[in-house]
């Protein structure tokens, strides 16, 4: 049954961990953000040599489970190339490289979603192609992406107990080690659910909360 | 070395087999409360919507792995029933996906314009008919595609399970590599593959289902 003085004993514990639960989720997020535009951009490209294996690659990252490409960076890489990972470095990569290809889905979401008549204003106003982007397309194109970027580094951080998989201590695999040395898996187990429980849903009522703004001010712009 | 290494492929497909069993009775369970959940949301009765409400921010507000931990290894202490790891994997795959999929179906119906609701009481339909003739056919038809991402999520969800100890897909990759540490790299060639291969016949699936729910639609 729950013993609480255990629970009060196990709780800075776990606390401890939640820094790095942060600090891997972050820097897996900027990986994926980062690396998402290229993506974006080389989907959306003309060429058809570009776009095409482009588009086969991010289909093929986002239909095999993130804990198998884990692994082949853990395991296949070192063997193959000799390249051995410490597994927070090789967690964080392969969670920002999996993530890349949803959030590349969003840029190109959020580029296509530009009127095709601003991409025309800008040629007759002699705009380059590079201003193109900056002044026209981009503050455009981001605003509205941030709600759903919002919702993807939420969906990040509740994917982390995956890196487990590769020995990375983070919040669920801690859990697992105090349950083991005790016996008492129901109180660590359940103060992790809470801790994230505590985590996600303010961060996701937030996001909630800047899309439903977003979504007033558009309104009130299109029947300025 | 045989460089497909065929031989890898029977205890792969073996595991692939748990793989799509595990995919196929989570998917019909998550349905079921994603419908449940999704209605109880839109429920009159505060009492019903409270739940409901609970259970989808619990179930999205934590993550599966540790739902499957919290099942497979808390839940005895606390109750003193052990569940096979199959009942447990089932349990929680179609508890979390369920969530997501009642916001799916929550949206949906309120995105059906309210002159059809107003139009099937001017109509004298019952409150039955409405749902199955007039509200359903339309959302199911826009539901369709995010079922559709939300049904590779679950079938990527269930490679966790390995963590549990079922030997499904990914159990028997981890298991088949710590005998022959040197085809590490053909083992996972092949369980990407098969992962792949399965989302993208899931994935064709839909496509036709979407098809088929579109047919007479503008």
């Amino acid at each position: 049954m729950w013993d609480w003085n255990y629970t009060w004993d196990i709780l800075p514990e776990l606390i401890k961990v939640v820094p790095l639960t942060i600090a891997i989720t972050l820097a897996g997020f900027i990986i994926a953000s980062l690396l998402g535009v290229p993506l974006a951009l080389a989907r959306r490209s003309k060429s058809r040599w570009f776009s095409i294996p482009v588009t086969a690659i991010a289909d093929f990252i986002r239909k095999t489970p993130l804990i198998i490409q884990l692994s082949v960076i853990v395991f296949v890489l070192p063997q193959l190339i000799g390249l051995s990972l410490p597994p927070f470095f090789a967690g964080v990569i392969g969670l920002g490289i999996h993530y890349s290809t949803y959030l590349s889905e969003v840029y190109r979401s959020g580029i296509d979603a530009v009127p095709k008549g601003q991409w025309e204003a800008a040629t007759a106003l002699n705009f380059k192609k590079l201003k193109t982007w900056i002044r026209i397309i981009f503050p455009q194109s981001i605003p509205p992406t941030i709600p759903v970027m919002g919702n993807y580094l939420i969906v990040m951080f509740k994917e982390t107990p995956t890196l487990s998989a590769i020995t990375v201590v983070e919040l669920l695999m801690t859990a697992k080690e105090l349950g083991s040395t005790s016996f008492k898996y129901l109180e660590a187990l359940t103060l992790v659910g809470l801790i994230f429980l505590a985590l996600s849903y303010p961060s996701a009522l937030i996001v909630r909360a800047i899309e439903k703004r977003m979504q007033r001010r558009g309104r009130s712009v299109l029947t300025k | 070395m045989d460089m497909l290494a065929i031989d890898l492929l029977p205890p792969l497909l073996k595991g692939l087999q748990l793989t799509v069993l595990l995919t196929i009775f989570s998917t019909i369970l998550a349905l079921c409360i994603a419908f449940l959940a999704g209605f109880a949301r839109l429920s009159k009765f505060r009492l019903v919507r409270g739940f409901a409400t609970v259970y989808v921010e619990v179930f999205r507000g934590t993550s599966l792995l540790v739902q499957l931990f919290w099942m497979y290894f808390a839940l005895p202490m606390l109750v003193d029933i052990r569940f096979s790891a199959m009942t447990v994997a089932i349990i929680a795959l179609g508890l979390n996906y369920g969530a997501y999929g009642s916001e799916i179906v929550r949206s949906t119906i309120l995105a059906i314009p309210k002159g059809q609701v107003e139009a099937s009481i001017a109509l004298n339909l019952t409150p039955f008919q409405r749902l199955r003739r007039v509200i359903l056919p339309q959302a199911w038809s826009i539901m369709l595609p995010s079922f559709g991402n939300l049904q590779i999520e679950l079938l990527k969800g269930t490679s966790l399970v390995y963590l549990i100890t079922l030997a499904e897909l990914t159990y028997q990759g981890m298991m088949l590599r710590t005998y022959n540490i040197a085809q590490t790299a053909a083992i996972f060639i092949w369980i990407l593959v098969l992962y792949y291969a399965t989302a993208s016949i899931l994935t064709f699936i839909i496509r036709l289902a979407e098809r088929r729910a579109n047919v007479g639609r503008g």
